[in-house]
């Protein structure tokens, strides 16, 4: 009798955490809770870009105050916050429009191109990646400073800084489509008579066209936000970035003015994400349909 | 595009149809372009940082004198930053040493949070997984420093985080988080970058095939010993590389430190280095701890980089 009333044993923690196959309830809180405690400070900083008052911390009601209406210092009458916004998304858009036809050729050309010149370019390439922010910012700082005075600091030398810390970005989104491309889509070309420029220019980049715009949006939103290299090669107020401007407030006196420019970049760069990610989808199933084409194994497993 | 000509190496086999049919230019010449401006923008300005540590000050001037020439490098500045960094009374010696430890226990913490939650990720969030993924990527494009700010708005006195406190009674006075507190400062490390721990685990625990798993439970291996001997040793691959992509960007913030915990006790090598660049004379300094650094992080580099490269090798000939 006793026996069959003893329920049986319940799982231990630990078993719950590591069981693959049963019902993870710990790993569910885990999750959420991750999520939250990322996610939740943005939705108060945005919050709070509409208080009516001036304090970061204390509710008064929902005004657009900070966007339009403040005489001083609102995002639409403070000239500097709209100095700052411009100067963001102009770099932005000149990193992508630079960094990357820059990288897919040099990912076009290192796919093919063998031997030991080939191969240091490469690694410089990848180097470029892993440097930290830090290093690369201080180099071109004394660069622009010590060597190259007829450039010096300002929006080109930004935009050269945003460009080093790009560059890999597209070369290796696009490396990996090559990669799992294969080599019979432009053999196919060649055995049919196109030459190499109508090979490149009408096989392998309408192939390549899904992971060229993916890393041209991860390039823009990465120079949207970047913060070290900008901060280090600004020249002056007129200069300064969203990110700077952020910076520079929070150490001092943020007013809610500054939660509403930031909410602005967020707004801007989650739209370019998510019409980013619309037309990719686009792209890939378009391509999917109207070719039957086999599907290249990287793609069945992702 | 002449000199990519001279450079090209004779092709591998594998490639060798699809290389001979194209003009011995072809492909250096795509990848000319990026690779000249990485000389230039990249390379070059690590010999101007060699230049500038290696070289003098002017007196009169106050300015650094870069020494262009290899020949006259002089060591003074380099061996007077080193000296800071191991003598226990240093300049810089304290500044090295903290930044050590923060970056070591943040990145613990970030693995500690990380990992339960790219396992979730991986095999537990089911059809929420494309939900939890979007939120996972969110703070990807969410700028930096509006996270932080948000941060510094709920860590004021009066902020939400000290209100919650001592509405529960932990708290009777709002706690000063931000008055120059070292757990205030790696609490915002882990924050700022466990997203970049996540994504590897992410992707070397998502390559774990089910069957492996189940071949485990086949075995006899319990939920336990499957996790811990079938699952855990295939993502140590995962957990090093998001120590390193962690890491490596830790040493050179300065930045958290700046908005979380402003204070001279917090300070850390990004902080040293920032700080002596806006003084002229300082200049030099600033690049010899910018090399040093470089240095000391080269092995973690290295690793990172030459275990891409092997994972690469794997995609392509699986």
């Amino acid at each position: 009798m006793s026996a069959l009333a003893t329920a049986p044993p319940r799982p231990r923690l630990r078993d719950r955490i590591a069981n693959p196959w049963g019902r993870p309830r710990f790993l569910w809180v885990i999750a959420i809770a991750y999520v939250v405690w990322i996610l939740v400070p943005v939705v108060q900083a945005v919050i709070f870009s509409f208080n009516e008052s001036r304090s970061i911390t204390v509710w008064q009601g929902a005004s657009l105050r900070w966007y339009l209406w403040d005489p001083d210092s609102s995002v639409l009458h403070d000239p500097a916050l709209q100095q700052a916004i411009t100067q963001t998304i102009k770099l932005a858009i000149f990193t992508a429009v630079i960094a990357v036809p820059l990288g897919v050729a040099f990912a076009i050309g290192l796919h093919r191109w063998r031997g030991g010149v080939a191969r240091t370019s490469n690694f410089v390439m990848l180097f470029s990646f892993v440097t930290p922010e830090l290093i690369l910012a201080v180099a071109l700082y004394l660069l622009f400073l010590h060597s190259f005075r007829v450039i010096g600091l300002g929006t080109s030398a930004e935009l050269i800084g945003l460009i080093v810390l790009s560059l890999a970005y597209p070369v290796v989104i696009v490396r990996a489509r090559l990669l799992s491309l294969g080599p019979s889509y432009e053999e196919a070309a060649q055995d049919l008579g196109a030459s190499p420029a109508r090979t490149v220019g009408r096989v392998t980049l309408p192939l390549l066209g899904p992971s060229i715009f993916a890393s041209a949006a991860i390039v823009f939103a990465l120079a949207l936000d970047d913060f070290v290299v900008v901060n280090q090669l600004s020249r002056d107020a007129t200069t300064q970035t969203v990110s700077m401007a952020i910076y520079g407030a929070a150490r001092t006196a943020p007013t809610p003015a500054i939660n509403a420019i930031g909410t602005i970049m967020l707004v801007t760069s989650t739209l370019v994400i998510a019409i980013a990610v619309v037309a990719y989808r686009r792209m890939e199933r378009r391509r999917g349909a109207d070719a039957a084409i086999p599907v290249p194994r990287a793609r069945e497993r992702a | 595009m002449s000199e990519g000509a001279a450079t090209a190496t004779p092709p591998s086999e594998a490639t060798a149809r699809s290389t001979s049919w194209y003009p011995r230019w072809y492909w250096p010449s795509f990848a000319a372009p990026a690779s000249l401006f990485l000389l230039v923008f990249f390379l070059f300005p690590f010999y101007v940082v060699i230049a500038i540590a290696f070289g003098g000050v002017d007196a009169i001037l106050q300015q650094p004198v870069p020494a262009w020439n290899p020949a006259s490098w002089n060591t003074a500045v380099l061996g007077f930053s080193f000296s800071n960094i191991s003598h226990t009374d240093g300049l810089y010696h304290a500044a090295f040493i903290r930044t050590f430890v923060f970056v070591g226990v943040a990145t613990t913490l970030c693995l500690i949070v990380g990992y339960p939650f790219a396992y979730f990720l991986a095999r537990h969030a089911g059809r929420w997984r494309g939900l939890f993924l979007v939120l996972f990527f969110a703070p990807f494009w969410i700028s930096y420093m509006l996270r932080m700010l948000a941060w510094i708005s709920l860590l004021q006195d009066d902020g939400l985080i000290n209100r919650i406190l001592i509405r529960l009674g932990i708290l009777h006075t709002p706690y000063p988080w931000l008055a120059g507190k070292p757990l205030t400062l790696v609490f915002g490390l882990v924050y700022g970058y466990v997203p970049f721990m996540v994504l590897p685990l992410f992707a070397t625990l998502d390559r774990i095939h089910p069957s492996q798993l189940e071949a485990g439970r086949d075995l006899g291996a319990g939920p336990n010993g499957t996790f811990w001997r079938v699952t855990f040793p295939q993502s140590t691959q995962g957990v090093l590389a998001g120590f390193v992509i962690c890491a490596l960007p830790m040493f050179g913030d300065y930045f958290t430190q700046q908005l979380l915990a402003p204070v001279t006790s917090t300070r850390m090598v990004g902080n040293a280095v920032i700080d002596s660049l806006t003084i002229p004379i300082f200049v030099p300094q600033g690049a010899a701890l910018i090399l040093i650094l470089l240095v000391v992080l080269l092995p973690a580099i290295f690793y990172y980089l030459w275990s891409t490269q092997r994972a690469a090798a794997q995609v392509v000939t699986e």
